[in-house]
C-alpha cells in the first residue's frame, strides 16, 4: 500500500472513531428494525433488515428465501406439460405470463411453432394477465401511502379481467392453459365482445387512479425525487421492466426481440420516464396498463382463423439441447434456460424472474432514506414474493 | 341536566350519577354513530362496496357484534412489556380519559351542560393534549420498535398541531370576547353581520381561515389520514397500538372516534353556532330568553352539525394518502402557524376598528 493509501486509511479510521465517540456521548447507537418477514407492507414474506438512526436508514438489506418452494428443482421431476402447473405460481398475479416463456423455450427446442391464431390468443391472455397484475399494483400503491380507497377500485376492475381469463382458461389465478404447440382450447363464445367492454372499463380505471392518486399533491410529494435510480445504476443492478424504463432506458423485450408472439403485428408505444424516481416507476406502469388495453383491442380486431394447436406427438419428448427464452412479463424480464437431454421432462431449468433482480437494488436505494420512504420505494419497485423466492 | 333541578332538588349522588350517565352518552353515542355511518357505511360506498350487511337490518347491529368480538379476546401483555405491565394497561384509559375530560365543557343547550367554565375553550385545548401522554406511554411501554416509532411520531405531531389549533381559536375568542363556550354560542346566534341578523353571526363566515386551520389541526390531532403517520399501518403495522389486543384496543378505537366527535362538537360550537339555531328566528335575544325546549332540540342540532363536520374529516381520511413525518411538521410550522398568526392580527385590527 502506498503512502497516500495509508493516509486515507488512517483518516477513515479516525473518522469512524470520531463518529463512534459522538454516538457514545449522545447514546445514538441506532436501532435495527426488522421489516418483515411478517409485515403489512411486504405482501408476502420478504424481510428487510434496516439499521436506523432515528428515522433514517443507514444500512438496509433484503433477506429473501422465506417462501422458497424450489421450483427449479421440482421441474426436473416433472414432464414438460406438467411444468406449467408449477411455474404458474411464480408471479401469482400475472400467472399466464409465466407459462409463455417456458413453453416458447420448449417449442424452440422441438422446432415447432404455434399456429397464428394460438399466437394471437397467447398474446391477448399475456396482456390480460399484465393488466390484472399491474392494475392491482396501482391500487396497492395507494394503500402503501395510506390511501385506502384506490385498492378497492383496483380489486373491482381486476375482477372483470380475471373473469375474462377464467372464461378463456378455466382458472382465475392459475390458468395452466399454455401447451407446447399451441393452446388447450379456443376462445369461448362472446369473449371478444366482452373483452372490448372490459378494456373500456380498465381505461376508465386508469383515469380514475390518475385523478385519485397521481394528481394528488401529497402523493406527488411522497414519490417525486424519492428513491431516484439513475440510468447506469439501474443497468448495473440488472433491473428490468418498468423499473428500468422509468430510469430512462428504452428497453422492452416485447418490441426488441422476435419471438413467435403477436406484439409486432399491432401498433403500441413503449413509455419511458427520464426521472427514475418512485413517481416515474408508478407512472410508467400506469401508461403500460393503458398500452396493454390498446394492444388487446387491436389484437381482437385482427385475430386470424385456424387451429389453435400445431401437430405435436401425444407424448412429448424434447430433443437434446439448450434454449433460453425470455419475455417482458408484468414485473420485468422473465426467462427460462431449459436444458434437455431428450427425456419427457427437462434435465435442468434455470428461472430468471424479474423481482429477484429488481429487489437486489434495495440496499443501494434505501441508503439514507426515511422509514416512510422505505415503503414508497419498495412499493414502487413492485415485487411479488413468489417471483423473488420461486 | 337543568342546573336548577340539579342544584336544588336532587341529592349529590343523583346529580353525580346523572352527570356520569350523561357523559357516557355524550361520548359513546357520537362514537358509535360515527363508526357505523362513516367508517362502516360511507367508507364502503366510497369504495364501491356494501359494507356490513348481515348483522341486523342493513348491518346496523354490526357495531355491537364488533364490540362483543373485542370483549371476548384475550387481554395480552407482551412478555417484553411485563416490566411495565401496569403502565402498559393504563395507557388506553388515559387516552379515553382525555375524551371524557373534553366533553365536560361542551354545552348542549341553554341549561344542558356538565360544567360551565368561564375559560371553557382554554380548558378544552389543555385537556385535549392529555391523550399525547397516553400515546407516548403506549408507545414506550409496548417494548416494540414499531410502537416506539409510532409513539414518538405521535408526540411530535400532536404537539406540532396543538399550536395552530390554539392560534385558530384565538381569533374566535377575540371576536366573541369570551372563552366561555356557552357565551360563544350566544354571541354567534344573537350576533349580526353588519346589522343583518338573519343567520346570526356564525364565525365560520368571519373566521373562515381559522375554521380551516382548526379542522386541519383536528384532523392531525385525531391522527386521521393524511396525518396518520403515527399509525401508518403500511409501515408501522399499527404504530403505538400494535401490541394492544381485546378491549384495550377497543378503548383506543373508541377514544379515536369519540374524540373525533367531541372535537367536531367543539368546532361546531366555535364556528357553526353550536346548539343554537339563530336566535333571531325565535325572537330570542340572550341566553335567558331561550325557551326550555331547546334543552332537547339543542343536543340534536349540535349532533347534526357534528355529523356534518365529521363527514368532512372522514371524507378526507378515506381519499388522501398520508404525509411523511417531516412534511407534516413543515406544514404545521411553516404554513399553518404563520397563517393563523396573521389571522389573529387581522381579527384584532377589525375588532378594534369596528
Amino acid at each position: 500500500m502506498t503512502m497516500i493509501g495509508d493516509r486515507q486509511q488512517l483518516a477513515y479510521i479516525a473518522a469512524q472513531a470520531a463518529d463512534a465517540r459522538v454516538n457514545v456521548e449522545l447514546e445514538t447507537e441506532g436501532m435495527t428494525l426488522n421489516i418483515g418477514p411478517q409485515h403489512p407492507a411486504t405482501h408476502g414474506t420478504l424481510r428487510i433488515i434496516a439499521r436506523l438512526d432515528g428515522e433514517q436508514v443507514i444500512w438496509a438489506e433484503p433477506s429473501a428465501g422465506y417462501m422458497h418452494r424450489g421450483y427449479e428443482k421440482l421441474t426436473e421431476v416433472r414432464t414438460y406439460p406438467q411444468v406449467t402447473a408449477l411455474i404458474n405460481r411464480i408471479d401469482w398475479l400475472g400467472s399466464f405470463a409465466n407459462e409463455v416463456p417456458f413453453i416458447l423455450a420448449a417449442e424452440k427446442l422441438m422446432g415447432v411453432e404455434a399456429p397464428p391464431r394460438a399466437q394471437h390468443i397467447r398474446t391477448i391472455l399475456f396482456e390480460l394477465s399484465r393488466i390484472a397484475n399491474v392494475s392491482l399494483f396501482l391500487g396497492d400503491l395507494g394503500v402503501q401511502m395510506g390511501a385506502v380507497t384506490p385498492v378497492f377500485f383496483a380489486f373491482r376492475d381486476r375482477e372483470y379481467v380475471l373473469n375474462l381469463i377464467e372464461a378463456a382458461t378455466g382458472g382465475r389465478f392459475h390458468p395452466n392453459f399454455d401447451r407446447i404447440g399451441g393452446l388447450k382450447d379456443d376462445l369461448p363464445a362472446g369473449f371478444i365482445d366482452e373483452t372490448r367492454t372490459v378494456m373500456k372499463k380498465l381505461r376508465n380505471f386508469c383515469d380514475e387512479i390518475e385523478g385519485l392518486l397521481f394528481g394528488n399533491e401529497i402523493f406527488q410529494s411522497r414519490t417525486r425525487g424519492i428513491g431516484v435510480i439513475p440510468k447506469d445504476v439501474a443497468l448495473q443492478y440488472g433491473l428490468s421492466g418498468a423499473n428500468l424504463r422509468a430510469s430512462g432506458v428504452d428497453w422492452d423485450l416485447r418490441r426488441d426481440q422476435t419471438i413467435p408472439m403477436a406484439w409486432d403485428k399491432v401498433d403500441w408505444k413503449v413509455w419511458t420516464h427520464p426521472d427514475g424516481d418512485s413517481f416515474a416507476r408508478c407512472w410508467v406502469r400506469l401508461q403500460e396498463v393503458r398500452e396493454s388495453t390498446k394492444i388487446v383491442d387491436q389484437l381482437l380486431d385482427t385475430i386470424p382463423s385456424g387451429p389453435v394447436m400445431a401437430k405435436v406427438p401425444k407424448i412429448i419428448k424434447v430433443p437434446e439441447g439448450e434454449a433460453w427464452v425470455s419475455t417482458e412479463n408484468p414485473l420485468g424480464e422473465m426467462g427460462y434456460y431449459v436444458v434437455s437431454q431428450g427425456d419427457q421432462g427437462p434435465f435442468r431449468v434455470k428461472i430468471r424472474s424479474a423481482s429477484f433482480n429488481n429487489i437486489s437494488i434495495v440496499p443501494w436505494a434505501l441508503k439514507g432514506v426515511y422509514v416512510p420512504d422505505i415503503i414508497t420505494i419498495l412499493a414502487s419497485l413492485y415485487f411479488i414474493l413468489g417471483d423473488i423466492d420461486r | 341536566m337543568n342546573t336548577v333541578i340539579i342544584s336544588t332538588e336532587l341529592a349529590y349522588w343523583a346529580q353525580s350519577l346523572l352527570r356520569v350517565l350523561g357523559g357516557l352518552v355524550a361520548v359513546l353515542l357520537p362514537a358509535g354513530t360515527i363508526v357505523y355511518i362513516f367508517l362502516f357505511k360511507m367508507m364502503s360506498f366510497m369504495q364501491s362496496r356494501l359494507g356490513p350487511m348481515e348483522a341486523g337490518p342493513y348491518g346496523s347491529m354490526q357495531l355491537f357484534a364488533e364490540v362483543g368480538k373485542w370483549l371476548q379476546k384475550e387481554d395480552i401483555v407482551p412478555a417484553a412489556a411485563q416490566a411495565e405491565a401496569r403502565i402498559f394497561k393504563m395507557a388506553p384509559l388515559i387516552v379515553l380519559a382525555s375524551t371524557f375530560l373534553l366533553v365536560v365543557v361542551v354545552p348542549f343547550g341553554p341549561d344542558a351542560w356538565f360544567t360551565d367554565f368561564e375559560t371553557g375553550i382554554f380548558y378544552a385545548l389543555a385537556v385535549g393534549s392529555v391523550s399525547v401522554l397516553g400515546i407516548l406511554i403506549a408507545g414506550w411501554s409496548s417494548a416494540n420498535k414499531y410502537s416506539l416509532l409510532g409513539g414518538l411520531r405521535a408526540a411530535g405531531q400532536l404537539i406540532a398541531y396543538e399550536l395552530p389549533m390554539v392560534l385558530a381559536v384565538v381569533g374566535v375568542v377575540i371576536q366573541a370576547g369570551t372563552m366561555n363556550l356557552q357565551q360563544i354560542v350566544v354571541a354567534q346566534n344573537a350576533g349580526s353581520i353588519f346589522g343583518w341578523d338573519g343567520v346570526g353571526n356564525p364565525y365560520i363566515l368571519t373566521q373562515f381561515v381559522a375554521f380551516l386551520i382548526f379542522m386541519i389541526a383536528v384532523q392531525a390531532e385525531l391522527t386521521q389520514t393524511p396525518f396518520d403517520m403515527p399509525i401508518a399501518e403500511s409501515e408501522l403495522v399499527s404504530g403505538y397500538m400494535t401490541e394492544y389486543s381485546g378491549f384495550r384496543f377497543l378503548i383506543f378505537f373508541i377514544g379515536e372516534f369519540a374524540t373525533a366527535g367531541v372535537f367536531a362538537m367543539i368546532a361546531s360550537i366555535l364556528f357553526l353556532g353550536g346548539w343554537g339555531v339563530p336566535f333571531a328566528w325565535f325572537g330570542w335575544t340572550d341566553i335567558n330568553s331561550v325557551d326550555n325546549w331547546m334543552n332537547v332540540a339543542g343536543p340534536l342540532i349540535l349532533f347534526t352539525k357534528m355529523l356534518v363536520l365529521v363527514f368532512f374529516i372522514m371524507w378526507i381520511r378515506f381519499s388522501s394518502p398520508r404525509f411523511r413525518e417531516d412534511q407534516l411538521q413543515r406544514f404545521a410550522w411553516k404554513i399553518l402557524i404563520p397563517i393563523s398568526l396573521i389571522n389573529i392580527m387581522v381579527t384584532a385590527v377589525f375588532k378594534v376598528a369596528f
